[in-house]
């Protein structure tokens, strides 16, 4: 029964899934604060192949490291963002130009292949990785075995995460200051909220959020260091920001949705089925365009729940 | 003691002084107005008071000690509350959400928030000052009215000591404005200071106490309004004497109807309905008004008219022939001529020239354009002729229209319109932000639209104007066309009664 395929899917659903999610959630919290970053994929390889120099480097117990391993990564795409941050929001650059350059400069044939090459990680297999977090007994249990009790820590912690969010969000004083930021950042201002601080911490954070994510690739799925791994997860990771109207929950039923499709040729290979492979790498960048055409459409967004001032720089003394 | 006092405060912008050592004092338990023709620098002084600009030059002191505002925050500490000429809510956010916004005085929660629990406060500081508003209501769902409530109710619930109005009577019927007063009147008693904006005379003379006027960004005068005229107000506000609008008889000749609304509806932009079955007749020779509180659907009207906005339902006939709408193409070629609202995005393409903004429309005729190519020489001589017969003062047609003062761009949007000879004129708020002499040379202009045939519609929030300029005058409320006035025998009450809804006669 644990092999059914529908079972299967599921399960590479919860697991491709995860780094989306992580990553889906750092864009929303950065674009609820007004603060588009296009440089997601770029953040994530960064994670990536910081996350894997750590768990190579840092001495000491499985666990401690990988923890630790995982905060490297956040910290050094959290860094990436701060680039974006500053282009943006101090510089007032176009939102989306800086992003691309950020994931032009970072990605693939970037700054992460450079780090990974320069480090010597391809091709070692990793000193630690994330495995099952159930004791095995557990993972043998019929249906949820597979989908659930299999899966590593970073998937149960990314629940916790979207809780986090959609939390503070609804309930917290500085989670409505931040949706103020992000809806109309001249009556925050003029309530006395910082919006610049504001848009500062939650672009950093959401870059950290997206450094999880490309860990979860170099530490639980693959796990080693593939130059751009990450293979657009990036992009869906934007589109799915749209798709969940900018709510946390729905992002997690969008980033297993994504999760499935992209694992499923895995899935069906391991089975014997192909499935022409270019089909499903090409859904990255169908969603890549779907993204642009949606979020350079002003109207459509508005309708969908966008953060009104998304993608505008705020000045005071401007009107 | 004056509760605020600002000693010699001069801001610049680039290319304008915007305050030029403005003094300014107010007491304890006043209402205060600051008065100014647009431009004067009422809202730079106010913005500054509330920390949201910074003074180059100049002191703030309140209650006799000296301040320095870094940002807003500073200024709502210090019990400074400002509602804005263009309000600053969330408009997604409920009432109650948008009361509590950055108030970090930890009530209603300091780090979780329950919006909720703030909701009964709302409503009793409704009661109270008269002013209620459903503290559930989310604010995108409020009418303009209802908004400044929400900003004075901000103000209310942080205890404000120090209040400023900047012009809040824009968005009222003048009963809303009365009962506005009313408002004020008892927060002043309560010794709060309200400092009250406006470039209309009779509602400063009718609520506040004094009247410091600005003119040019310099302080003029400071008078107790138990002294002061409307007259005296006026010319203290323009530097010279003025009479305040006055109807001019003027020679008509109405003719046959031009343009025709049959049963027109349209959506707004946020997908709801904006015009409800609107039925509207001009004829030739006729300046009809329309006017309202702004955001009753009047932009919406012109749009439909003019083709920028498709009709839901109902016909639209220029001159005996059905337009299908939603085609600014066809509207033009049927004579149908705009003068937008926002005169510097709508009106014109900022960063052209005069030129190149002179035949935006009639770019195809053959006269400027042979084929494909335009006809620069062509172009050159219609920009200077326009200049000079509308006496656009400017330093050549080759100036971005950006860098024309509001006056004489205006001049620029008239004179491309009526050079194409149009049937029907679609003018809305013409004068808006100009100054008297540049008011005057519109109007002048309009009722020689009129007289040389056209039929005209006037889109005002000004009853003054209104009553100035229309022969006839419908009333918008909702989207709907509530009433209808004739000109000579119309007072302000009446349109003021009509553009709060009320359509039968109060018992
Ligand atoms: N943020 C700004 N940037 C540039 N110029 C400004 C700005 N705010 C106001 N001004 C200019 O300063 C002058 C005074 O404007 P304002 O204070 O808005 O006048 P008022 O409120 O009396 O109509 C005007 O010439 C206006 O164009
Ligand atoms: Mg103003």
């Amino acid at each position: 029964m644990n092999n059914s395929i529908l079972v299967v899917v599921l399960a590479s659903a919860v697991t491709y899934g995860t780094p989306l999610l992580y990553s889906a959630l750092g864009e929303l919290v950065a674009e609820r604060s007004g603060v588009l970053n296009l440089g997601v994929e770029g953040m994530m390889l960064v994670g990536a192949v910081m996350g894997f120099w750590a768990v190579q480097t840092i001495p000491g117990p499985g666990p401690l490291v990988l923890i630790l391993s995982v905060g490297v990564a956040a910290i050094a795409a959290g860094l990436m963002a701060l680039i974006h941050a500053f282009l943006v929001i101090t510089l007032r650059a176009n939102q989306i130009v800086s992003g691309l350059a950020l994931t032009i400069f970072a990605g693939a044939g970037g700054l992460s292949s450079y780090l990974g090459n320069d480090l010597n990680l391809a091709d070692a297999p990793a000193k630690h990785a994330f495995g099952a977090f159930f004791p095995h007994g557990m993972q043998t249990l019929p249906v949820l075995g597979p989908i659930f009790f299999e899966q590593n820590a970073l998937v149960f912690v990314a629940w916790v995460f979207v809780a986090g969010v959609a939390f503070y969000l609804a309930r917290t004083r500085p989670g409505l200051n931040l949706k103020a930021v992000g809806e109309s950042p001249a009556a925050a201002d003029a309530m006395g909220i910082n919006v610049t601080r504001y848009r500062y911490i939650h672009t950093v954070v959401g870059g950290a959020f997206a450094g999880i994510g490309g860990a979860t690739f170099s530490l639980a799925i693959t796990p080693q260091w593939v130059d751009g791994l990450t293979q657009g997860a990036g992009w869906i990771a934007i589109a799915l920001v749209i798709f969940a109207f900018w709510r946390p929950a729905l992002c997690l039923v969008g980033a297993y949705f994504f999760g499935a499709f992209a694992g499923l040729p895995f899935t069906l290979q391991a089975r014997g089925v192909t499935i022409a492979p270019e089909l499903f790498q090409a859904l990255p960048y169908v969603m890549t365009i779907l993204v642009l055409v949606t979020v350079s459409a002003a109207g459509a967004r508005r309708r969908l729940g966008a953060p009104g001032a998304l993608g505008t720089p705020y000045v005071r003394e401007e009107r | 003691m004056p509760a605020v006092s600002l000693h010699g405060i001069t801001k610049r912008f680039p290319g304008v002084v915007a305050n030029d050592g403005v003094e300014f004092e107010a007491a304890e338990g006043e209402v205060h107005a600051l008065l100014g023709e647009n431009g004067a620098g009422k809202s730079t002084l106010s913005n500054i008071l509330t920390g949201l600009y910074r003074p180059d030059e100049g002191t703030v002191e309140l209650y006799g000690e000296r301040v320095e505002f870094d940002s807003p925050r500073d200024a709502l500490d210090a019990g400074i509350c400002m509602v804005h000429q263009h309000f600053r809510l969330v408009p997604p956010f409920t009432v109650a959400e948008n009361v509590i916004l950055g108030d970090h005085r930890g009530e209603g929660g300091r780090f979780l928030v329950n919006p909720r629990h703030i909701e009964r406060r709302v409503a009793e500081l409704g009661e109270r000052y008269r002013i209620a508003v459903d503290p559930r209501a989310r604010v995108w769902q409020l009418s303009l009215g209802e908004q400044q409530r929400v900003e004075i109710l901000k103000a209310l619930y942080r205890e404000a000591k120090i209040l400023i109005l900047d012009e809040p009577t824009a968005v009222l019927t003048p009963q809303e404005a009365e009962s506005l007063f009313v408002t004020l009147r008892a927060m002043a008693d309560e010794g709060r200071t309200v400092i009250f904006i406006s470039h209309k005379l009779h509602e400063v003379t009718a609520v506040a106490d004094r009247v410091t006027v600005l003119r040019g960004g310099k302080t003029v005068a400071t008078v107790g309004t138990a002294d002061a005229t409307p007259q005296s107000l006026a010319s203290l506000m323009v530097g010279r004497e003025v009479d305040v609008a006055t109807r001019v008889p003027r020679e008509m000749t109405i003719g046959d109807a031009v343009l025709e609304l049959e049963g027109v509806g349209a959506t707004g932009d946020r997908g709801a309905e904006a015009l409800h079955d609107v039925s509207l007749t001009v004829r030739s020779g006729e300046i009809v008004a329309v006017a309202g509180v702004a955001g009753n659907g009047q932009r919406e009207l012109a749009e439909t008219i003019t083709g920028m906005r498709p009709t839901t339902t109902g016909r639209i006939v220029v001159g005996g022939k059905a337009l299908k709408g939603g085609d600014s193409r066809e509207a033009i070629h049927a004579g149908i001529a705009h003068v937008p609202e926002d005169r510097l995005h709508t009106g014109v393409a900022p960063s052209l020239s005069i030129a190149s903004n002179t035949v935006l429309k009639s770019y195809r005729g053959t006269h400027i354009a042979r084929g494909p190519m335009l006809r620069l020489g062509a172009i050159k001589e219609r920009a200077l002729h326009l200049i000079s017969s509308y006496d656009v003062r400017t330093s050549g047609p080759n100036v971005p229209a950006r860098q024309l003062s509001g006056g004489n761009l205006q001049k620029v949007v008239l004179g491309r319109e009526f050079s194409g000879e149009p049937r029907v004129l679609i003018a809305a708020s013409p004068t808006r932000g100009l100054d008297v002499s540049a008011i005057e040379t519109v109007h002048r202009y309009i009722r020689e639209g009129a007289t040389g045939g056209m039929g005209i519609i006037l889109i005002s929030e000004d009853l003054d104007e209104i009553l100035a300029l229309a022969d006839r005058i419908v009333v918008m409320y909702e989207g709907r066309i509530v009433g209808e006035l004739d000109a000579e025998t119309a007072t302000k009450d009446a349109m003021g009664l009509l553009m709060a809804g009320v359509t039968e006669p109060v018992a």
